[in-house]
């Protein structure tokens, strides 16, 4: 008897299965679409002023308060949500861990870090001086990556508990830095920093823009060329080594890229937690484990689970703004300490 | 030796961890040869592990050379390596919940590219490297839910799903029952006698060697102590010497050799 209906579960599940890969990341992508598209024009319709979209083929206003504002504003938490669920699912894989992203790895803390001190020598007040705090900020994350993963690994094995709180440490570090360079710069420097460290989205035109996408777009195209790998890497380390994989190499390029994609986007809008945890969680358990579908998703949906978390920071309380990784932080705490809690069945900390 | 028997060959490898500390594989020379079953046994830390992943191409030898087909390993690429070479490390654990048939399907990636997931032929051949070991009803399964035993065998099909030349495990029977050892032992003597299999396995289990392995290779502080058929290793005296233990006692018995040590 309970050997039928085992089998009978089985089968449905084996159902559920036979889609290929190939079939499953199709169906995935045009669903997460025309989820982005729907969210897009959500966010764009709300705001301090409700947008009417008929009014922006007779009104002035409304045409320059869209195109000059709303629509970057909201291309930009498209960009920095795709940005961080992409990353967020490469880390994740890697370090063979649920529990990793930008935040919780103290990469975000090293890009801050990286970035104050931009700020502090003037770097950041001109769009021209905007490279140099990418590039600050790059290099600070990459330094807390390193770090991090030195610290975390023994031999083949990465300790998934030193991983996190390696992490927490940098982070703390990180910002007790940031902190200093606030109190020795000048005060409109000090000022500058603080409301940056408070994060926000807030731009004004597309130029910010372009020159941020100049830096993620080969960051992003990295990363989609790594899923392969990765994929591999997430069933096991060796395995992947012996069926081709360059270990070395694609975890060295996945460093680079991801401080490179989170130095920029914590340069141009702070800390913006948990995206990267939440996201590629809900892509896994809506489209199963595979990376190489899990990666493109955590795009698409990183993209638009910010902009939906963004015009909520934008809406709740009237004309006040919060900030955007509040809410993600909000929202993203508490499926970090579910999922802390049922991966300690799986491996002790 | 003739050179062109053996598919795999180590030759003089020399190999320690990292720089300063102990070698753990000193001048072993261990020729895998072609269609054979071949077993590597020794006491624990012995360098057996080691040689196994110097022949995979996972750890590059201090000193000497590995051949695969008589060319360095060196020069072969990972991709091709990959199709003809599969390893099966000690312990798989994965921390998602890939399916088995997830885990499986990795061993067809030296036969897809970047831009090409997995088509029908690869499902397939996934699938039927599930049922070779009989675990066809694990396919649907998260590893993460499976036991030891369970995982071992998921680990093998994947590396049969590679359809490689030569099999290399790492104690692939640590975690499994009797019956599944002896299974085990089956699949492999099947896969030699009927597609030509070569196959190198690490093991602690000195009694499934004799009557179906061919050859055996006792390692002894990373050197290669003793080679032969099971019957010339299995003996009391080399065995004593590999182990280091006078205690250890084999002897012949329903045409296969049982080896223990007294308590």
């Amino acid at each position: 008897m309970e050997g039928a209906h085992a089998l009978s579960l089985n089968q449905k599940l084996k159902i559920a299965n036979q889609k290929s890969a190939g079939v499953r990341l199709r169906r995935a992508l045009l669903w997460l679409s025309l989820m982005l598209l729907v969210s897009t024009l959500l966010a764009l319709w709300v705001g301090y002023q409700r947008l009417d979209f008929a009014a922006l083929w007779t009104d002035e206003r409304a045409r320059l308060i869209f195109f000059g504002l709303r629509l970057p504003r909201v291309l930009m938490a498209g960009v920095v949500g795709a940005s961080l669920g992409l990353v967020g699912a490469a880390l994740q894989a890697m370090f063979r861990n649920p529990l990793a992203e930008p935040l919780t790895l103290g990469v975000s803390g090293g890009g801050a870090l990286g970035a104050s001190v931009a700020i502090a020598f003037g770097m950041g007040a001109r769009v021209g001086g905007l490279p140099v705090v990418f590039v600050a900020a790059f290099a600070g994350a990459c330094l807390s990556v390193v770090v991090v993963y030195r610290l975390a690994r023994t031999g083949a094995t990465v300790l998934p508990g030193a991983l996190l709180l390696a992490g927490v440490v940098m982070n703390t570090v990180a910002a007790a830095g940031v902190v200093i360079i606030q109190y020795f710069a000048d005060y409109s420097r000090a000022l500058q920093i603080l409301r940056w460290t408070i994060g926000s989205l807030d731009v004004v035109g597309f130029d910010l823009i372009w020159r941020m996408l100049l830096f993620l777009v080969p960051g992003w195209v990295v990363l989609l060329l790594l899923a392969r790998d990765l994929h591999l890497l997430a069933v096991d380390e060796e395995t992947a080594q012996s069926l081709g994989v360059n270990v070395r190499r694609s975890e060295r390029l996945v460093y680079v890229s991801s401080s490179l994609i989170v130095g920029v986007t914590v340069a141009v809008g702070g800390t913006i937690g948990f995206v990267g945890l939440i996201v590629p969680h809900a892509v896994r358990l809506l489209f199963g484990e595979d990376v190489r579908v899990v990666m493109p998703c955590s795009f698409v949906l990183g993209a638009a689970f910010l902009m939906l978390a963004d015009a909520v920071a934008r809406t709740a309380f009237g004309a006040g703004e919060l900030p955007v990784g509040a809410i993600t932080a909000l929202a993203g705490g508490p499926v970090f300490l579910y999922l802390l809690r049922r991966q300690q069945r799986y491996t002790a900390l | 030796m003739n050179v062109e028997a053996s598919l795999i060959e180590g030759r003089g490898l020399r190999f320690a961890y990292a720089e300063g500390r102990p070698e753990v594989v000193r001048g072993a020379t261990v020729a895998v040869e072609r269609g054979r079953l071949s077993a590597l046994v020794g006491a624990n830390g012995s360098g057996k592990s080691t040689i196994i992943r110097l022949l995979a191409g996972l750890l590059k030898p201090s000193a000497g050379d590995v051949l695969l087909g008589g060319v360095p390993l060196a020069r072969v690429r990972a991709r091709e390596r990959a199709r003809r070479v599969a390893y099966v490390p000690q312990g798989v654990s994965t921390v998602f919940p890939f399916t088995a048939l997830e885990v499986v399907l990795t061993g067809r990636s030296p036969y897809t590219t970047r831009f090409r997931f997995e088509n029908a032929n690869d499902l397939e051949a996934a699938r039927a490297a599930l049922a070779a070991v009989d675990a066809a009803h694990l396919e649907a399964r998260p590893v993460t839910e499976l036991s030891g035993g369970e995982r071992q065998l998921v680990a093998l099909a994947r590396a049969l799903a590679q359809e490689p030349e030569c099999l290399l495990l790492d104690e692939p029977s640590a975690a499994l029952d009797l019956k599944h050892r002896a299974g085990l032992i089956r699949h492999l003597r099947r896969l030699r006698d009927t597609q030509g299999m070569t196959a190198l396995v690490v093991t602690h289990d000195l009694t499934l060697l004799d009557p179906d392995f061919d050859r055996v290779y006792a390692i002894r502080l990373g050197e290669v102590a003793a080679e032969g058929a099971p019957s010339e290793v299995l003996r009391d005296e080399v065995l004593t010497e590999v182990y280091g233990d006078e205690h250890v006692r084999a002897r012949q018995a329903f045409g296969r050799t049982f080896v223990w040590s007294e308590v």
